[in-house]
């Protein structure tokens, strides 16, 4: 039933929206005489990523709707979104690619958490699929292939990034790294946090939680006990709020840090009137393109599925940017390939590039977007929202 | 001093745990000692009363609300073994376990379907939400109640079950069915009567797990409840101090291996140590012997 009222969702919003996307379009958007092309969003709206999954396919839609055609080769075609939910889970995963697959899509958006677009990569191999990794930031999924693209910044980036800010800004000589086994997201940036850090001379103290806990008490405890300068935990939205209300109730008071996954209205709701300090490396900063940001803020708010799905309210999440790119990028690869054949687009990928509001979009030899710079955001725990800190890079 | 500010918050988190995971396992010790069932809804009914407080503090105030989960887990716990399992009573054993099982997705199911997957924030109660220090270490009053009340309503429940006309009724059914209702016993009011002391203090578990660990989603009754029935087993299943006494040390050996730094193996214990008791000593702790009826 879910299924099919967004569906009903999309149709409205390509019906609606459909002026929205330069003149020249205006009469053949209509018509879309060119057929249908079906983009797949490959995206978790369950699960333990389920919070960030959502945010991220808003921004997707949200390009949807600005611009529901696309112009290829003097033809106008209708994009349809195909969405599906991959439980956040490396095991439902595939099936959920497989889904995509058996619908036809001509490239596949997605995932928002590494783990799942690693899981699902051979799925869209075999089916000749480009997929476009809009926010999945460990190396192995763009590796050794040639289907895989990805729009941001990569974690051995970003986990430099992070440990240079540890050691910049907090002079940090010990710190305490927190990930979940078998997590490829968390367990990838907390090594390279952890090699960087070494690097610059730090020591780290490097712990796991199993799946499914929600005691962390403990951890906490060590880290306290380690004499921690920083705590690092790259973890889901879900165990972090976690950590968050546990480090608040043993009164931790040295900063956490994390990646990108944190930048979400989840943290900074569980940060609220607490005695905690959160930085986190971010894609996008708000503000930074205030045409975008304000306009995607009323579309979420005009419906209220939508404002449900940002967790309920208006904070824009970074990965909304991003899934708005994604879309984009998708676009300008449909254009360059001269028709929607999955394998033509895959061919077309390599030589795209799309200034987005994060940033240009170039692609290099593994299918990585050309990056060399984070945002780093504090959370202000008054007031329940980020705060722009600096721009970090690595030295 | 140092020693114990260090030591304490492991020892303390585990007591509270452990004290929670009780709560959960007398109902699945309970219920497995009238009807030699292992309810596996048990974790997630203990997960409907969680995200009930998440849902109920919304429509009312908190004085109101923590009766109101309690009432309605009671219900819940009460209709699922009138709905799911009294239909099979005379069936073999095998098809109400099933039946269980399918009750426990079921509510995963649906809690998914509210909830839309996301994470519920629990609310936080004032008083037992705050912060204390107790000997240097930092941490809140619901980890320190949760033994005290634990033990409170333990001790009740012994009693309960040991001085009153229906406690003699569980205790008969519990030896045997059959003859129970030869000599005039109503099994279904015993058997309800179990539910809903079940859910009861699932519901009282549900409270004080949350306030101390506040995320809430469809699978947060899976873990406690697994673990809540390793120590129902550990201590000997069918055995209400056993199942007690089992939940307090899985809680505060969990805690401890955390502690030494052995975090990756935390969950491994728990479940390695369910293989053990079963090779070593099936009957658990405090279990009955088991005698072949001729």
């Amino acid at each position: 039933m879910k299924k099919l009222a967004l569906l009903l969702v999309f149709v409205l919003a390509v019906a609606t929206f459909s002026v929205g996307c330069g003149s020249k379009d205006k009469a053949a958007a209509t018509a879309g005489e060119g057929g249908v092309i079906k983009i797949g969003v490959y995206e978790p709206a369950s699960g333990d990523n389920g919070a960030g999954g959502k945010q991220e396919t808003l921004g997707i839609q949200y390009a949807n709707s600005i611009c529901p055609t696309v112009e290829i080769n003097g033809v106008t075609y209708d994009v349809q979104l195909e969405l599906v939910d991959n439980e956040s889970s490396t095991d439902k995963g595939p099936t959920a690619a497989k889904n995509l697959v058996g619908k036809g899509v001509s490239v596949v958006l997605g995932s928002y958490g590494s783990g799942v677009s690693i899981a699902a990569s051979d799925i869209f191999a075999e089916a000749g699929i480009p997929a476009i990794g809009v926010t999945c930031t460990n190396p192995q999924v763009t590796e050794g292939n040639t289907h895989y693209f990805r729009i941001c910044f990569l974690d051995p980036f970003q986990g430099t990034v992070l440990a240079n800010f540890a050691t910049d800004v907090f002079a940090a000589k010990t710190a305490y790294c927190l990930s979940k086994l078998g997590d490829d997201y968390s367990v990838g940036l907390c090594n390279y946090f952890q090699k960087a850090f070494e690097g610059l001379g730090g020591k780290v103290v490097y712990e796991t939680f199993p799946d499914g806990n929600s005691d962390f008490t403990s951890y906490v405890a060590n880290a306290i006990k380690a004499n921690a300068d920083v705590f690092f935990a790259p973890v889901s939205t879900e165990a972090a709020a976690l950590i968050i209300d546990q480090a608040n109730a043993q009164g931790m008071d040295m900063p956490i840090l994390a990646g990108d996954t944190w930048d979400s209205n989840v943290i900074t709701g569980a940060a609220k009137g607490k005695n905690v300090e959160i930085y986190v490396t971010t894609f996008y900063q708000e503000g930074g393109n205030p045409e975008f940001d304000s306009g995607v803020k009323a579309w979420i708010e005009a419906d209220s599925t939508n404002l449900a799905n940002n967790g309920g309210n208006t904070d824009l999440a970074a990965v909304t940017a991003m899934g708005y790119d994604a879309y984009f990028t998708a676009l300008e690869a449909l254009k360059a390939a001269g028709s929607p054949a999955p394998a033509d687009v895959m061919a077309a990928l390599p030589g795209v590039s799309y200034k987005g509001v994060c940033g240009m979009i170039t692609f290099n030899e593994t299918g990585d977007a050309n990056r060399d710079i984070a945002y780093v955001k504090k959370c202000n725990t008054e007031t329940g929202a980020w705060e722009f800190v600096a721009e970090q890079g690595v030295k | 001093m140092d020693f114990v500010r260090d030591n304490l918050p492991y020892i303390l988190a585990g007591i509270s745990v452990g004290g929670q995971y009780a709560l959960i396992a007398i109902g699945y010790t309970m219920v497995y000692g009238i009807l030699r069932l292992i309810n596996f809804a048990h974790g997630d009914m203990f997960m409907i009363a969680g995200l009930m407080g998440v849902y109920a503090v919304t429509w009312m105030p908190l004085y109101l609300a923590i009766p109101f989960v309690i009432i309605f887990t009671v219900i819940l716990g009460f209709a699922i073994e009138r709905v799911a399992y009294k239909p099979l009573r005379s069936a073999p054993r095998m098809s109400v376990m099933i039946s269980a099982i399918g009750v426990s997705y079921l509510l995963q199911n649906l809690a998914l379907y509210i909830t839309g997957g996301l994470t519920k924030t629990y609310p936080s109660i004032p008083w037992i939400s705050n912060t204390v220090k107790v000997f240097g270490a930092t941490t809140k009053v619901v980890t320190l109640i949760t033994p005290v009340l634990t033990i409170a309503l333990v001790v009740a429940l012994v009693l309960l079950i040991n001085h009153t006309k229906m406690g003699m009724a569980m205790r008969a059914v519990s030896r045997d069915f059959e003859t129970a209702r030869l000599m005039g016993i109503k099994i279904d009011s015993v058997i309800s009567l179990t539910f809903i002391i079940g859910s009861f203090l699932a519901a009282v578990g549900s409270i004080l797990y949350f306030s101390n660990y506040t995320g809430v989603m469809p699978t947060a009754g899976a873990m406690p409840g697994l673990k809540a029935f390793v120590a129902a087993v550990f201590g000997g299943i069918g055995s209400i101090p056993g199942a007690v006494i089992g939940a307090f040390i899985i809680g505060i050996c969990e805690n401890i291996i955390k502690g030494v730094g052995w975090t990756t193996f935390s969950d491994a214990f728990t479940f390695a140590l369910l293989i053990v008791i079963l090779i070593v000593k099936p009957t658990g702790l405090f279990g009955e012997k088991n005698i072949d009826k001729v």
